[in-house]
């Protein structure tokens, strides 16, 4: 499904990510692992589009893409979260989906003002969609809250519904797990399996939290200072020498 | 800390007297043929000084009178009032609108010909400023050349009825989509650019347009303008005394009643009334369309916004066509009303105003930008005598504004759309 080759970045004199390859495949649930400041996230913006790649070839469902425009590759049906987590704080939780939507909104300005059938069909089907998805991640109660008035842990999984909303074939999830309490993470480990199973999308995944990277990954790539470590399954990684070395030894 | 100060202070008070004194004090007298420069007289030497002495002064203290200033929204008895519900907001909302349209419709029946003529003003600028609301308030662009999309509007009426004879009923939609038109246009490439450089590019397109306005003489007359712009009629109804046009008729013989100068001010001004509560209730709709929340999105967090999908470009360029499709409506009106356009009238100190009553206002607040362009349009006729400091008040007033409520008279509250109970 996605397959990123020898992907290069540099910033000036730093390279921030050299000859890093992962691939995800339908149907799976990848991770992405490293110290930090070792450039996940770096890859996450190159494939995502918000950096131009100084190298290497992203492919997605057989497509080139590196060097797309952001939206354009978001539409293609891959969509990511953020590091720090991202929402339209002053939006209310359900407004936040249905911007997410606005693809399957009918956006002709005619149309709205009219009110006609279509539109109004259209719009009761993604208020639907976001009664839906509330429901699934538990914040139906705070439908009408400011999203900004919410605790850390209910913004990191609007930020999920968000993209599933657009009905993604791709997840990427920037650290989902920071700052969340042990039960918390449980809920998302399980959140994003449910993801994979019941709704059939891939997920690539940067983690920190080992045990639930380990729990739920297919495969894992670890990389440091930009260079790709190591990638094969968790019970591979696990006993990889260089990972315990440069990574697993050091936490 | 103190120090500080007083370098601070002495700094701007030296400022002061390097600005003012070859501004106010030398002056260029003619001498036969020749211009010879004059050096101050004493009485303005004098007030260069006290000026400079009050600016110095207000420097030095300035932490302590800011902080009075600070103290003064208390004295507001609705700056505690706990936040309202929605509901509640949006029908106060409504009964000021209601409110607000009752009374300007018996308005042009209880007051002076006057009166009227500048309500109809009141009225252009209101759409003005909700248009540009759109862009600046709503979208986050700031844009200084708004009243180039105003003479588009205008231009267009004038020209077509110059050449072709078209009438303002037909000219009022062709001009708002010209308009729109030419905002799609400049829109596209500039909206690449972000914050301060597009408000440099589109400062320069309205300059552009006017000049361009100024010296293509042969189709816009330039500085000369274009007179004879023709007032709308109702139903091939002419409001003037005589009939101008070949298969109308004269409002006043129809109704048989005497004629009167008034019936066409009047008429005028509720057309440009009907005119701005259609742009009201459109940009009203479009802010809870998807749409609206497009704009609002990539003005909160433009990096999601693209995350999902959104095109920035295409985003922008909607907000940008649209306020400039309602200058063009704007000014199709005020060229009816005055018969007569020129250059003049769209300086930049015309986008500068309509800004002005954007930010007054309250940035997206639609009510607060109605509030706002009726004081900024009727205060300086109020206070005719002091026309001379219109600007110095003005600037006065933007300064006064920014430290007390920056946020303008009455901030954008949000329209939230609530996800009901499942029933
Ligand atoms: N826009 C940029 N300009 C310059 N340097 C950058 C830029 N973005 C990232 N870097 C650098 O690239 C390196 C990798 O950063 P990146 O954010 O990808 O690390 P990370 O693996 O996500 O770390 P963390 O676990 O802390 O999130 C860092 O040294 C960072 O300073
Ligand atoms: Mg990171």
């Amino acid at each position: 499904m996605l397959e990123v080759q020898n992907l290069s970045m540099r910033f000036g004199g730093l390279l921030a990510v050299d000859q890093v390859s992962v691939d995800v495949r339908e149907h799976e649930i990848v991770s992405i692992i490293g110290p930090n400041g070792a450039g996940k996230t770096t890859v996450f913006n190159c494939i995502s589009g918000f950096y131009k790649p100084t190298g290497g070839k992203i492919l997605f469902q057989g497509q080139e893409i590196q060097g797309k425009p952001d939206y354009k590759i978001s539409r293609l049906g891959m969509v990511r979260t953020f590091q720090h987590v991202r929402l339209f704080s002053k939006m209310t939780v359900v407004e936040n989906l249905l911007v997410a939507q606005h693809r399957h909104l009918n956006t002709n300005l005619l149309a709205g003002l009219l009110k006609t059938p279509d539109y109004r069909e259209r719009e009761k089907k993604s208020l639907e969609r976001a009664r839906y998805w509330l429901d699934r991640v538990g914040l139906l109660e705070m439908a009408n809250w400011e999203a900004g008035n919410l605790a850390y842990g209910q913004q990191r999984r609007l930020e999920i519904a968000r993209c599933m909303v657009t009905e993604p074939q791709l997840l990427m999830l920037d650290e989902p797990a920071a700052g969340l309490n042990p039960a918390e993470t449980k809920e998302l480990d399980q959140l994003i399996v449910s993801l994979k199973e019941d709704y059939n999308v891939s997920v690539l995944l940067i983690e920190h939290d080992m045990s639930l990277v380990m729990g739920i990954s297919d495969r894992i790539n670890v990389i440091n200072q930009g260079r790709p470590l190591a990638s094969g399954t968790p019970e591979e990684i696990r006993q990889n020498d260089d990972v315990i070395k440069a990574y697993l030894g050091e936490a | 800390m103190a120090a500080h100060n007083l370098k601070h202070a002495l700094f701007c008070a030296i400022i002061t007297i390097i600005i003012a004194y070859p501004i106010l004090g030398l002056n260029l007298v003619a001498q036969g043929t020749s211009v010879a420069l004059e050096g101050a007289t004493t009485a303005t030497v004098i007030n260069v000084f006290l000026a400079a002495v009050a600016v110095f002064l207000f420097q030095l203290f300035r932490d302590s009178i800011m902080g009075v200033f600070g103290k003064v929204p208390n004295l507001n008895p609705m700056a505690k009032r706990g936040p309202i519900s929605q509901e509640r907001r949006l029908l106060m909302e409504r009964v000021f609108f209601v409110a607000i349209i009752l009374l300007a419709l018996v308005w042009p029946f209880i007051v002076s010909r006057g009166a009227v003529d500048l309500a109809t003003l009141v009225l252009i600028y209101i759409m003005l400023a909700l248009g540009l609301n759109v862009v600046v308030g709503l979208a986050g662009l700031l844009d200084l050349g708004y009243v180039a999309f105003y003479a588009v509007g205008a231009y267009t009426f004038a020209l077509l009825s110059q050449y072709f004879g078209i009438s303002f009923w037909l000219a009022l939609p062709i001009g708002a989509l010209l308009a729109a038109l030419f905002g799609f246009v400049l829109g596209f490439p500039v909206l690449r650019l972000r914050g301060d450089y597009l408000a440099i590019v589109t400062l320069g397109f309205g300059e552009i347009i006017r000049i361009l306005l100024n010296n293509w003489t042969t189709l816009t007359g330039g500085p000369n303008g274009i007179g004879g712009i023709p007032d709308p009629t109702l139903f091939g109804m002419e409001f003037g005394r005589r009939v101008k046009e070949e298969g109308n008729v004269s409002f006043h013989e129809t109704f048989g009643i005497a004629y009167s100068g008034e019936h066409k001010v009047i008429f005028l001004y509720l057309i440009a009334l009907v005119l701005a509560v259609f742009t009201l209730l459109v940009i009203r709709r479009f802010m809870r369309m998807p749409v609206g929340r497009a704009w609002e999105a990539l003005r909160e967090d433009e990096i999601a916004a693209r995350s999902l999908g959104m095109s920035r470009t295409a985003v922008k360029l909607s907000a940008f066509t649209i306020g400039a499709f309602f200058a063009g409506f704007a000014g199709t009106v005020f060229a009816s009303k005055q018969g007569f356009i020129s250059p003049e009238s769209f300086v930049f100190l015309e986008s500068a105003i309509i800004l002005a009553i954007v930010v007054l206002g309250g940035m997206g607040s639609q009510v607060g930008v109605i509030l706002a362009a009726i004081a900024v349009t009727i205060l300086p006729e109020l206070a005719r005598e002091f026309s001379e400091y219109r600007m110095l008040i003005f600037g006065a007033a933007m300064v006064l504004m920014m430290v007390w409520r920056p946020q303008g008279l009455l901030p954008m509250r949000r329209i939230q759309i609530e996800l009901k109970e499942q029933g």
